[in-house]
């Protein structure tokens, strides 16, 4: 236990020291996605490492991003009180989806299809919202002016933004941390095991999974608001959407669903992938880097569902095994 | 009272109509995914994407290879039903033991794949069969053919499968095979063959929708996003699985799609559905004709 914890501290240490070594804007501009991102996706792999698989999760995104902007655009009100709006609303979302999901054990298949449509509608929300929205061709929050960007939570400095999202990336590891260490973690497995089961020694069936799901559809949201912050231009498409929510169990599944760092390493893989077609391909690459992601999808759940860290920690593991009997 | 007048006139009866046209073509979509569901036991994510694949290829057919549209709707069916098999086979199959959310997902990577596909083959201009049907006059009312026509082959499609799934030995044998999977392969049946046929008959179904929306919409790689989560929704209300329940819920939507985009954008009819669709929910959470437990 020392030792992980002497790692852990190290670790940070680097990611803190790390911009004051090496500046390079687009180094750092990739590493605030993929922390941003990573954090996305550990959101969702809390809801579906407990087999609560959502195809929702665009929307609550679209939520966060949409509604931090639009406050702050029309309104005049700083993210820092749009952004907890925002994760409220895409709460309130999620219970109003999730209570009669839950209520009345809409699971597999049906809440899988209950929640695609949920990214769906927000989508199309978005898009017929389009006086306000800007609809399809996106839209960007207004630029502060100086002196307000503390403010406004717009800055140029690319160092500022990684100090952001490197904390907003532990705070995710600390979540999934905390719910790995509570009560509400055998509930949910017992959930996922027998639904019927858990309900008959006592678990709270409906109230453990909303609650799960507000937690997740929370940090979604805030990682949507960031993002918006961030790029300071968001499309339906880029933040909501049936797309938005495969890409986010895409590389969660890659990375591994069941351990901490997993849907980080997913966030890195699918990340860095993206950048090289992007590169590697110009402008013509739209398009195949979503078929790289289908492609690889497909194979790594026929073969490999336990995702790449899941796996090699498996294979770790039960090398360690025998070693220990011996 | 005259304000009432105002709103129930011509044009709502026009919506009301034209809600049933469409809700053919969605009871043809509902129809396919729930066959695949009942028989198979996985739920196609990308099934409105098969369609606009099946939307594509006529595109192709007629405007750039110009075969007549009589010719080329068969030849759509056929593509698309032999994508449907090639799907089951190649990633169905595998994952049949697998558990059920990981062959959803996977089918949420084949929507990928497809989408993808689309835009990199075909690019992301909005393309059209270029065949502009009449519009039908009655009183004052405008019905276009396209929608008639899609209407009455979205119908007679669907008793075509009717009588397949009751009147042929493969059809009992599917309707069978719905009821008990371990048994009927005990019985000396081929289950294996029988899920090659449902799925191609699924894909049949989407191609045969491809047909027909593709007379009445443009056709885009993210075509499939518009009718999708519709469909889905259909089901869920329907109950997954259930023929009649489908066929009945996919009137309801698309009156109620149709009658808010009367008063409103078309955008906001598809909201109007989820609204109805949370509230429906919790009124008869396990589908419009379940049984009270």
């Amino acid at each position: 236990m020392k030792t992980s914890r002497a790692v852990w501290i190290a670790g940070i240490a680097a990611a803190i020291a790390l911009p004051f070594v090496h500046r390079d804007p687009y180094h750092l501009h990739i590493l605030v996605l993929i922390l941003i991102w990573s954090f996305a996706y550990t959101s969702w792999s809390i809801m579906g490492r407990f087999g609560l698989v959502s195809l929702g999760h665009g929307g609550f995104m679209g939520v966060g991003a949409y509604v931090t902007a639009l406050l702050w655009n029309h309104l005049g009100m700083s993210p820092w009180l749009g952004i907890p709006l925002a994760m409220a609303a895409a709460a309130l979302l999620a219970v109003v989806v999730g209570y009669p999901c839950f209520r009345f054990r809409i699971t597999g298949h049906y809440f899988v299809l209950v929640t695609l449509a949920l990214s769906g509608i927000v989508l199309q929300v978005i898009t017929a919202t389009r006086d306000y929205t800007g609809g399809s061709l996106g839209y960007t929050p207004d630029r502060a002016t100086s002196g307000r960007q503390l403010l406004a939570l717009q800055f140029d400095d690319k160092v500022i933004w990684y100090f952001i999202a490197l904390s907003i990336w532990l705070l995710g590891l600390l979540i999934w941390r905390w719910i790995d260490h509570s009560m509400g973690r055998y509930a949910m497995e017992a959930i996922s095991e027998d639904e019927d089961a858990a309900a008959a020694v006592g678990v709270n069936v409906t109230a453990e999974k909303l609650k799960i799901t507000v937690i997740s559809a929370l940090m979604t949201a805030l990682a949507g608001a960031l993002y918006c912050q961030y790029q300071m231009f968001i499309s339906p498409d880029t933040v909501s959407g049936i797309s938005v929510s495969l890409q986010m169990a895409f590389a969660a599944i890659v990375g591994g669903l069941y351990v901490s760092f997993g849907p980080t390493i997913g966030a890195v893989i699918t990340i860095l992938l993206a950048e090289t077609l992007r590169i590697g391909f110009g402008t013509n690459a739209v398009g195949w880097d979503n078929l790289v992601y289908g492609v690889l999808l497909v194979l790594f759940i026929i073969f490999l569902p336990k995702g790449i860290l899941g796996s090699v920690i498996e294979k770790l593991k039960t090398q360690r095994k025998p070693s220990l009997k011996s | 009272m005259q304000a009432f007048l105002d709103i129930f006139d011509i044009y709502l009866l026009e919506a009301v109509i034209n809600g049933i046209l469409l809700g053919g073509v969605l009871a043809l979509l509902a129809l396919g995914l729930n066959l695949i569901f009942g028989v198979i036991d996985v739920t196609w994510i990308c099934y409105a994407e098969l369609v606009m694949i099946g939307m594509y290829g006529m595109y192709f057919m007629v405007q750039v290879y110009g075969l007549p549209y009589w010719i080329a709707a068969p030849l759509t069916i056929l593509l698309v039903a032999a994508l449907g098999a090639a799907l089951h086979y190649i990633v169905i199959a595998p994952l049949l033991t697998a558990p059920p959310i990981n062959q959803l997902l996977a089918t949420g990577g084949v929507l990928f794949i497809l989408q993808s596909f689309a835009t990199v083959a075909f690019g992301i201009e909005f393309r059209n069969l270029g065949i502009r049907l009449p519009v039908l006059m009655f009183g004052d009312m405008n019905f276009s053919y396209a929608r008639l026509l899609s209407f009455a082959a979205a119908l007679i499609g669907m008793v075509v499968v009717y009588l397949f799934m009751t009147r042929t030995f493969t059809g009992t044998a599917i309707r069978a095979i719905s009821q008990d999977r371990q048994i009927m392969s005990l019985m000396g049946v081929d289950t294996k063959r029988l899920y090659i046929v449902t799925s191609a008959l699924g894909g049949a179904l989407a191609g045969l929708a491809a047909c027909l929306l593709v007379l009445q919409y443009d056709v885009h790689p993210f075509v499939g996003l518009s009718f999708g989560p519709i469909t889905f929704l259909i089901c869920v209300l329907g109950g997954l699985g259930n023929f009649i329940g489908g066929f009945i819920a996919a009137f309801v939507f698309a009156e109620i799609i149709s009658l808010g985009g009367l008063f409103s954008d078309l955008e906001w009819g598809y909201v109007l559905a989820f609204a109805f669709f949370i509230v429906m929910m919790f009124i008869r959470p396990a589908g419009l004709l379940a049984r009270r437990r």
